[in-house]
């Protein structure tokens, strides 16, 4: 795998469409500050293209995973009130989410 | 008992046990020391002294009735604010999540209450362990004991500050790519990255999964050892959890104390520090360096040089894959269970609010990496960046075995830098990254590392870090034991009485 090619850095327009991808709502000062910043990042971790790494396996964890069971057995959940507590919003012993759907809904 | 604040924690265990102090008076002369010199510090988000106080009652009345309480029990400690505590505010140093009150108990702090010690407070970090200078707190900044024009290092900066300006005796902090050992090594004191998945992360607020560990941050090696075993173990609650017996750390580190080490092969990473590799590093961190490596070998160490060629390309393959786990793992604040909730007018619906949530809740390193984590996994760019960081890591791990074979420890500069001045690197990432240079590749195998103290330069602390095989840390702390019972006694005391000896915020 060849090292990939960041000559153009990252555009506004790309930073702004990964920043919706992520919920982030940036300010124009945000995407220009990151425009730069991100791009001299991008440059520092491509570095990874030098290695090679023909027939390597990726590694996804730090020790050998496997899966985990557990016996099925009911435990008492966090007390309501007290999560709820920590919620921005509760409303008739639930958490009040934000409109979902649209006007035409 | 003026000096109860710079006694280390194993001593003030003795004390306590002994019935010599109380925990009621060591609590109160720490928070004392809080009060006093905190604001100028800012090692801490949060102090509760009455619960402190309380807590250290009740220690101290058991003591009294002759129950039976631990070797642990009424020393106090502080938390990494990444450690979340049933009722005690919980940020990882992010607005979005300012003034929440967690309704349960990480693991680690509910073995740590269960051994009795005392909660000070809550330390500083950088906002969701992101950074290496605790700079990137939403909070506030950190200063560094030794001088308080320089930073803590980071993310566990406000633990490194607390434990070294004599605000707490020992702390937990947290180390994703080195945010233990680099603040430690930064500040003069010991800091130890466990074997991955030897201490629960349930309960920790992640950052990066497959990298996380909590450890210990304290003035000696034994302090380390013992509050390590006292936060290892299995957990249930923690799928990545080893399921083996709690190691036994103390007892090496006693026999390290020692001093022999006949029969230990080191080896010197090349890649770190070593010929050809010197770029960016401070001549007097690899002049202590170099001296530290002769010690051993006095010490009756073999030493020789080791080449693990794919740690040239730890710190790109870190910063590929901690942004991408981060970014998956914050997208669960979220705005609707939890922390803050931002233009939630009616109008708006649940995408809007979320983002103006996240925008207005984390501060720029956190967007930073978010947005590039984003990056690294989406279609087109995974095999090339996020999929490759992946295959280095295995490059990294096969260093480390083959390393293995010839050698029981790998040692290192723990950063290339003594403590830079504040604001030095704010506007640079790539420079603030550097100081992870030494830390990552044990980070990314999960493979355990310390850092010890081993002299100063310009006046500052210089760490010296130690690698050792997966679930063998006992290596770590023997090795360390024996560099720091050498120096304490050529010295004629212990590393951060240096500290203590000169005029507070200056360098000597």
């Amino acid at each position: 795998m060849s090292t990939p090619s960041r000559k153009d850095r990252l555009t506004r327009d790309e930073v702004a469409h990964l920043a919706h991808l992520a919920r982030l709502a940036v300010t124009d000062e945000e995407l220009d500050l990151f425009a730069g910043q991100l791009g001299a990042v991008l440059d520092a971790v491509a570095q990874v293209g030098r290695a090679d790494v023909a027939d390597v396996p990726p590694t996804t964890h730090a020790v050998p995973m496997t899966n985990v069971f557990r016996e099925d057995v009911a435990r008492p959940s966090l007390p309501r009130d007290a999560v709820l507590a920590g919620a921005p919003a509760a409303e008739d012993g639930r958490i009040r989410v934000p409109r979902i759907l649209g006007e035409e809904a | 008992m003026s000096d109860l604040t710079s006694t280390d924690a194993a001593e003030l265990g003795r004390l306590l046990s002994a019935g010599e102090v109380t925990a009621v008076e060591v609590t109160r002369a720490y928070l004392d020391r809080i009060a006093a010199e905190d604001d100028a510090l800012g090692a801490y988000l949060h102090v509760d002294g009455e619960s402190a106080l309380r807590t250290a009652e009740q220690v101290d009345a058991a003591r009294a009735g002759g129950t039976a309480t631990g070797p642990l029990a009424g020393i106090p400690l502080a938390l990494k604010d990444v450690v979340v505590t049933e009722g005690v505010p919980t940020t990882s140093g992010s607005k979005i999540l300012e003034g929440w009150r967690p309704p349960y108990d990480a693991t680690l702090a509910a073995r740590l209450k269960n051994a009795g010690t005392v909660l000070l407070g809550k330390t500083n970090m950088d906002e969701f362990a992101m950074g290496s200078s605790t700079e990137n707190s939403a909070y506030r900044v950190t200063r560094n004991p030794w001088d308080h024009d320089r930073i803590p290092g980071g993310s566990s900066g406000g633990s490194s500050a607390a434990v070294a300006g004599g605000l707490a005796p020992w702390a937990i902090g947290t180390d994703t790519g080195g945010s233990i050992r680099q603040p430690a090594a930064v500040t003069g004191l010991v800091g130890h990255k466990p074997t991955y998945g030897s201490v629960s992360r349930y309960g920790l607020i992640a950052f990066s999964s497959s990298l996380d560990q909590a450890g210990p941050m304290t003035r000696t090696v034994l302090d380390a050892a013992l509050l390590h075993e006292a936060v290892a173990g299995h957990d249930p609650l923690d799928s990545t959890s080893i399921a083996s017996p709690v190691p036994v750390l103390a007892e090496a580190a006693r026999r390290g104390a020692e001093g022999d080490l006949a029969g230990l092969r080191v080896g010197v990473v090349t890649e770190l520090g070593g010929d050809g590799h010197t770029d960016g590093y401070d001549e007097g961190v690899l002049a202590r360096f170099t001296e530290t490596v002769a010690l051993l070998e006095s010490l009756g160490a073999e030493v020789r040089q080791v080449s693990c060629p794919a740690f040239d390309l730890a710190l790109p393959a870190y910063y590929l894959i901690a942004p991408s786990e981060a970014s998956s793992n914050l997208a669960r604040f979220d705005g609707v269970r939890y922390g803050l909730r931002v233009g939630d007018d009616g109008a708006r619906d649940l995408d809007e609010v979320m983002a103006l949530t996240r925008e207005q809740g984390f501060g720029p390193e956190v967007k930073r990496r978010i947005i590039l984590g984003t990056y690294a996994l989406s279609s087109g760019y995974y095999d090339a960046y996020y999929g490759q960081a992946q295959k280095v890591r295995t490059l990294i791990n096969r260093d480390f075995t083959s390393a293995w074979d010839d050698v029981d420890v790998l040692v290192s500069p723990t950063s290339p830098t003594v403590a830079w001045e504040v604001g030095a690197r704010v506007d640079d990432p790539i420079a603030m990254y550097a100081a992870d240079l030494c830390t990552l590749p044990a980070s990314l195998a999960g493979v355990p590392a310390i850092s010890v103290p081993c002299g100063l330069s310009e006046g500052l602390p210089v760490g010296f870090q130690i690698m050792a095989p997966a679930l063998a840390d006992d290596r770590c702390y023997k090795v360390a034991a024996a560099l720091e019972a050498a120096q304490d006694a050529a010295r004629g005391s212990r590393f951060l009485d240096q500290l203590a000896a000169r005029p507070a915020g200056s360098v000597a």
